[in-house]
């Protein structure tokens, strides 16, 4: 016996931004963490954020902000009905997902180089607030940069579907909910950004 | 096999595209996830009771009993994580939330049946990592369920796996909330607006919302340890700059409203009895379904009442007091409105409401106990005294376990179309609640005497006390083997019943006992309220 | 069964809300290299979520959507808040 799946477009949405409302309360507890943290070493925070690298910073927030952009265009195009131009779109906004992330790897890997990773020898010397700095960067930054990967692949999953027809211009909440999940992804980055390059 | 006859198959045999064991475990029918979870925390509540009684036993006699110190660590740390997570949190939602929350509703299944699938699926997952912590490495964790840090830190124990684990069963219980949340909002049948979805649907929503909001700081929380612990980044870590607290804070920001996940269900379900055996409409319905969301809302601050002796601000421990007394009114309310419905109600005192007063009682001796806890002067006396653990213990096995209980004694009939023996489900019921008190009441007056809680060793003044409690976890037991052996006595042969053992009025008595896989074979018409029983004798629907 | 209004954003409006995007971007790194002590981090959050409300309400369609939707991300955004707001009860009167 087969029994048709009613597809309801606003109950998918609705359980696409619940699960948005789970990784802002997962990133929020890591803000916890930063606001008392900033509170108690305003000093070495503006010290330490100083050694971050403002250009990369900046760059990485254009190239975010810039690929939701592009993927809130993939919806709108879809919608109507240009699938060509939305996986266009969808691709540019993987390939910027990609620049972000290598952005990140040469980053850290400056970093790192320099001695500045948890729990180095280098770090330690530091004063404490320092030390709390370089451990919520890195875990910050580190845990968005996972959800940075994960949403290239679900954008690269989409696209297939999207090629094959399985999302399409009257049944395209996936779409729609891909792109939610991403541009929660940019506006993580958008708090991360000032707290962690500009505090200054 | 005709149309008409597959309709009225019921879902114990409609199996789906799979046979045998996978028609169950890659099920996506409501009613049979919601039976393997039932059987899945059943069983993880039998190894937590085993637990339990193995630190009675050790607990009878000062010194070494049994164990060591370090084996009574996990011990304690086991038999709360295992109860915490791998029983109490999912039980309810999971089990008797999933089998009748779509057919309360009139739904042919929640929102997202795959979703569904997949939260039981990681609760296994969850269980697997945290067996594995068990049996492996240096041994289960003997942190306490609370990882507290630093200990948790340094413990060369299985913290690792066990805090993934935790991870896991987060997530598990996220995505119930979000089905949850998104089939009430979706998947009623028109004419059911929200006034008249049943108070249990209500209880179920609240809840929703707090295992959507409050269980990824449990995630970040976890994930923090085992960052702690893999990578020494020290945001915990005095040494480091780190400020242990902090730690208390996050956990606890998930823990407290955690327990609103445990006990609003099982109010839920004491909702739904005491109308149905008080032959009496629920009075104040809005009231009841406010408090639920009240109570989700309250709860989510006053978590630090958990951290008066932590070395936090008096500042925050005044606030934090204070609005601890205030989470207790919605509560009020509810005892307040079942207790008004049995007055001058017709009642029928059958097992399920047997279980709903004892509720009642058991509940209200933890919240007032609660309410010692919350307020910070003794609080300072009691604090991680037996006090506690007999508060805790009154409120959720007292309170949800108990509801739980009644619960499956109110919906076996629906589940399995048998009736259980009912004088033998009483008679447990009396031998459980006698032993419960037994087992309980004397933690809190050892609590005030000044016992420790996690401690394996005492002073001899506490040892009469101790005895009277293990001896209680005696009865307990045999009590829980009596009702779950009478109660598969019942699925075996139990007498047949019909649609409407209990002349109850929501929307799952309308169907076959048990439900046919889509629930219901033609859209259920809404013909009555919830609890409104005015000639439901004569209600064709219901018969 | 509800009427599902499926909305459209049009190239153009996207278009306009990432040129404010990148503007109060510019603004942002601005601000940061003056040093206005505690108040520097109250312009950084400020435009932080300005720039949150423009990708919620634009990109993410929530302008567009049923007052529900709103209501839910309102909550999420508040309890968030009380979690952080309420650590401070303790964080910031500690006399140790």
């Amino acid at each position: 016996m087969t029994h048709n799946i009613n597809k309801d477009y606003i109950g998918a949405k609705i359980g696409m931004w619940l699960f948005l409302f789970t990784e802002i309360l997962l990133f929020g507890g890591l803000f916890v963490l930063y606001s008392v943290y900033l509170h108690r070493y305003p000093d070495e925070f503006h010290i330490a954020g100083s050694e971050l690298n403002v250009y990369f910073g900046t760059a990485n927030t254009l190239v975010l902000l810039t690929s939701s952009f592009s993927m809130a265009l993939s919806i709108t195009a879809l919608q109507k009905g240009n699938k060509k131009l939305c996986m266009i779109l969808l691709t540019i906004t993987m390939v910027l997902a990609c620049v972000f992330l290598v952005d990140k790897y040469f980053e850290w890997g400056a970093k790192i180089h320099h001695g500045i990773y948890p729990d180095s020898p280098t770090l330690l010397e530091r004063p404490k607030g320092e030390i709390i700095f370089f451990g919520l960067y890195y875990v910050m930054t580190g845990l968005h940069g996972l959800h940075v990967l994960i949403g290239a692949l679900i954008i690269f999953v989409v696209l297939i579907l999207v090629a094959k027809n399985r999302v399409t211009s009257s049944d395209f909440v996936a779409v729609e909910n891909t792109g939610l999940y991403w541009h929660l992804v940019d506006m993580i980055w958008i708090y991360l950004f000032p707290l962690f390059y500009l505090v200054v | 096999m005709n149309s008409s006859e597959s309709k009225t198959l019921s879902f114990w045999e409609d199996d789906g595209r799979f046979s045998g064991i996978f028609s169950w475990i890659f099920t996506t029918d409501h009613k049979r996830i919601g039976l393997l979870y039932l059987y899945s925390v059943l069983s993880l509540f039998a190894v937590g009771v085993v637990i339990g009684l193995l630190m009675r036993l050790e607990l009878i006699a000062p010194g070494s009993t049994i164990v060591g110190a370090q084996t009574y660590n996990a011990f304690f740390t086991v038999h709360g994580v295992i109860m915490i997570f791998l029983f109490v949190i999912p039980s309810i939602p999971a089990s008797l939330g999933n089998l009748f929350l779509p057919i309360q509703l009139g739904a042919e299944d929640v929102a997202f049946p795959r979703i569904n699938l997949l939260s039981w699926w990681l609760y296994i997952i969850g269980l697997v990592f945290i067996l594995i912590s068990l049996f492996t490495g240096q041994g289960a964790p003997d942190t306490g369920w609370t990882f507290y840090v630093p200990f948790s830190e340094y413990t060369t124990t299985n913290v690792n796996v066990a805090v993934m684990g935790v991870f896991i069963l987060g997530f598990s219980s996220i995505l119930t909330g979000l089905n949850f949340i998104t089939t009430i909002h979706r998947m009623r049948i028109p004419s059911m607006k929200w006034t008249k979805i049943p108070l249990f649907a209500w209880a179920l929503y609240a809840t929703g919302w707090i295992q959507v909001l409050a269980t990824p700081i449990l995630g970040i929380t976890v994930l923090l340890i085992f960052i702690e612990r893999t990578l020494g980044i020290g945001l915990f870590d005095p040494a480091k700059g780190g400020d242990p607290v902090l730690y208390q804070h996050l956990f606890w920001i998930y823990s407290h409203p955690a327990v609103y996940i445990m006990v609003v269900p099982a109010m839920g379900v004491v909702t739904e009895i005491i109308p149905v055996f008080a032959r009496k409409h629920i009075f104040g319905y809005k009231a009841i379904a406010l408090s639920s969301l009240a109570i989700a809302f309250a709860g989510s601050l006053v978590w630090a009442h958990h951290m008066f002796t932590s070395g936090m601000s008096d500042t925050a421990v005044m606030i934090f007091s204070f609005l601890t007394f205030i989470v207790a009114i919605p509560s009020a309310v509810k005892i307040f409105n079942w207790v008004a419905t049995l007055y001058k109600g017709s009642i029928v005192l059958e097992p399920p409401l047997l279980y709903a007063l004892a509720f009642i009682f058991l509940f209200s001796i933890g919240g007032l106990t609660g309410l010692v806890l919350g307020s910070a002067g003794t609080d300072i006396h009691v604090h991680d005294t037996y006090f506690v653990v007999g508060h805790f213990h009154y409120t959720i096995f007292g309170g949800t376990v108990f509801g739980m209980f009644g619960g499956l004694h109110y919906w076996f009939p629906k589940i399995y179309g048998k009736m259980y023996n009912k004088r033998v489900a009483t008679t447990a019921w009396g031998i459980l609640f006698i032993g419960f008190n037994m087992l309980y009441f004397p933690m809190l007056i050892m609590g005030i005497m000044g016992m420790p809680r996690r401690y394996f060793d005492y002073l001899p003044e506490y040892q009469l006390w101790h005895v009277i409690s293990t001896v209680g976890s005696w009865i307990v037991a045999v009590g829980l083997i009596l009702m779950f052996y009478n109660l598969y006595r019942g699925i075996k042969d139990g007498e047949p019943v019909g649609k409407n053992p209990w002349n109850a009025a929501t929307l799952e008595w309308t169907t076959l006992s048990p439900p046919p896989k889509l629930n219901f074979i033609e859209e259920p018409e809404l013909t009555r309220g919830p609890y409104d029983y005015k000639g439901i004798e004569n209600d064709a629907q219901y018969q | 069964m509800h009427a599902e209004e499926k909305h459209i954003v049009e190239f153009k409006v996207l278009f306009k809300v990432l040129i404010a995007l990148f503007v109060l971007t510019g603004v942002t790194v601005l601000a940061g290299s003056v040093d206005l002590g505690y108040f520097s981090v109250v312009v950084a959050l400020s435009i932080a979520t300005a720039k949150a409300c423009l990708v919620v309400f634009f990109f993410m369609h929530l302008k567009y959507e049923g007052g529900l939707f709103k209501i839910m991300v309102l909550l999420a955004f508040v309890i968030l808040s009380i979690f952080i707001g309420f650590t401070f009860f303790d964080v910031a009167f500690r006399t140790n």
